[in-house]
């Protein structure tokens, strides 16, 4: 009992709970849940934009990609690293990623069809992890709160990344419009699902909120997304694909359309046009892989066991 | 007679075509590289390969774009950039060595052609960093702080590789007989290499050819395969592959230029 006020205490004082700190079961739980999710979409996230790599249009923006994809798995080491602070190792996380155990952002399971869909991703798809992200800066538990601060500084300058490269084909050849209009039809939607289900269906926002793991709920960050692009998307002199989308006077935000939680759904179970391709490719990667982790691993022993025999020489 | 001006364009020749050779090996090994990005052993050294990539089309871009100020000086109508001449060159204008355009393989392959690679880069840019050419100079002066850490990345990998297990063993030497023919194209001088070796601009690749050999004995002694390497390649029963360096490539280009150049090529004339 006596702990358990303690850990209340700091909450309500907005101090934050460190890995040493007596933590209630289901916290370090739901923590583990959710920050290794976030570590997952990281690296998932590096194939759609993996991807188009080896086909960027210029060296400028070969190089400008391969340095984000780099970032995204630097952000996944981190947040690796923030999960066993938990009591997890990074093995067993991966493997429950790999045994389809755990999710990702479903956002990556759509597939990168054009260039303009890196523009795309950067504008919508970063655009709406940092607005989730910057919340999670001033979340409860510290080594996630501080991992969250330094992705946010480089998410936020993808995401202008990914906006400059949309401007750039907004002002193209009609081809360059058509594309980057494209792009945005197709990734609206799912980067509106980012946010999770409505308020009224969300199973862990409740707990997560009283917390202080969440901040803002799912639809208030939703909607705080649709005001921004909707009015960056002006900048672009392009269309949001959504008819209904409106500035209401009364409530000082812009209306917006449903969406398809049926597609929502379905995609988080699985069903989305790239769910099976991504995680073949993560489960290629480990198991093509495990013969380097053996050899490096095997070098390392018989490296320290020399250096013993030396040092007792 | 050849008037002055034609002469003037001839004579650079030479150090353009020698631009792009150094331009194009750093170009197609990034590509390969970046092949990686994501699909790597350890994330560890997925971000590691994907900083070799960087430094690699980074040192490219210098260079295609020293290149491109050159031939705009002689032609400006024909705005040349960084990216035509990595985008619109076709096959045979490609200059790079057979090495660098070898498939990712499994990772001693890829490990290995680094290896290769890096040691020779390593040599090469020492020289360079005394180039009586100043832009040459001061691109391989950045390059070679690069390059220092991408031999030792590689070499340390081959040493683990070596004396790590069984299989990592066979594997390491199984690139080995896999790359080592195309390892004599990178110390055999052709024309534009040899001109520029008697200016000063270039180096004498026959110089650098000890210094990678002393360099491969030290890394191969320490991974434990040195006596097996000794024995594959005892003299004169080793044909070295060659003719990248003059357009002659392996068919493996043509599929990396049809993905490197899409764009470019689909969408012609356009900013991006």
């Amino acid at each position: 009992m006596h702990e358990e006020k303690i850990f209340q205490d700091k909450l309500d004082r907005e101090i934050k709970i460190e890995p040493q700190d007596w933590m209630p079961d289901a916290y370090r739980k739901t923590l583990i849940r959710q920050i290794s999710q976030h570590a997952h979409s990281e690296i998932v996230g590096m194939l759609p934009e993996g991807n188009w790599i080896t086909r960027a249009p210029s060296l400028k923006r070969k190089a400008a990609l391969l340095a984000k994809v780099q970032d995204e798995a630097g952000h996944g080491l981190y947040l690796y690293a923030a999960t066993e602070t938990l009591g997890v190792t990074r093995e067993s996380t991966i493997e429950d990623l790999n045994s389809g155990k755990a999710k990702y952002s479903s956002i990556f399971n759509y597939p990168t069809l054009t260039w303009a869909d890196i523009g795309a991703i950067g504008w919508l798809v970063d655009g709406a992890a940092i607005m989730n992200q910057v919340m999670l800066c001033r979340t409860s538990y510290g080594p996630y709160a501080r991992a969250m601060v330094r992705i946010c500084k480089e998410e936020s300058f993808h995401q202008r990344q990914g906006f400059e490269i949309l401007l750039t084909l907004s002002r193209g050849t009609v081809a360059q419009k058509e594309m980057c209009q494209d792009a945005i039809n197709r990734w609206w939607w799912p980067s509106l699902m980012m946010f999770g289900p409505k308020d009224d269906d969300s199973p862990h926002s409740k707990q997560s909120m009283d917390w202080k793991i969440k901040r803002k709920s799912n639809d208030e960050l939703r909607q705080q997304f649709v005001d921004i692009c909707a009015e960056q998307v002006k900048v672009l002199g392009m269309k949001i694909p959504d008819a209904e989308l409106k500035w209401n006077e009364k409530k000082q935000h812009y209306d917006f359309g449903q969406i398809d939680w049926e597609e929502f759904w379905n995609v988080v179970k699985g069903n989305g046009p790239c769910n099976r391709d991504r995680l073949e490719a993560r489960k290629k990667a480990h198991e093509d892989g495990d013969w380097v982790r053996k050899a490096a691993m095997a070098h390392a022993k018989k490296s320290k066991h020399k250096k013993q025999q030396t040092k007792v020489g | 007679m050849i008037g002055e001006e034609e002469m003037n364009s001839t004579g650079k020749t030479f150090l353009t075509d020698y631009l792009l050779h150094l331009a194009d090996d750093a170009l197609i090994l990034g590509h390969r590289n970046s092949e990686w990005c994501g699909h790597g052993p350890i994330l560890e050294q997925d971000i590691a390969l994907t900083n070799i990539s960087l430094d690699l089309i980074g040192q490219a871009r210098s260079l295609y774009q020293y290149a491109a100020n050159i031939l705009n000086e002689s032609h400006p109508a024909r705005n040349v950039s960084e990216d035509t001449l990595a985008y619109l060159r076709d096959n045979r204008e490609f200059k790079n060595c057979l090495l660098v355009e070898m498939p990712n393989g499994d990772w001693a392959h890829t490990i290995l052609r680094q290896f290769f690679f890096s040691t020779y880069q390593f040599f090469l840019y020492e020289k360079l960093v005394g180039s009586v050419n100043d832009t040459i100079a001061a691109i391989s002066a950045k390059a070679i702080k690069e390059v220092t850490y991408h031999l030792r990345w590689s070499g340390e990998w081959v040493i683990r590789l070596g004396d790590g297990t069984d299989e990592s063993k066979e594997r390491l030497l199984k690139a080995f007989d896999m790359l080592w023919p195309f390892t004599g194209e990178l110390f055999h001088m052709v024309e534009y290499e040899i001109v520029a070796a008697d200016l000063g601009i270039g180096a004498d690749l026959n110089l650098l050819r000890s210094k990678w050999d002393e360099k491969l004995k030290i890394v191969f002694q320490e991974a434990g395969i040195l006596s097996i390497i000794e024995n594959k390649i005892k003299p004169g029963s080793n044909w070295m592959q060659s003719g990248g360096k003059i357009g002659k490539h392996s068919e493996h280009l043509g599929f990396i230029l049809a993905e490197l150049q899409f764009m470019q090529r689909a969408y012609p004339n356009s900013e991006w």
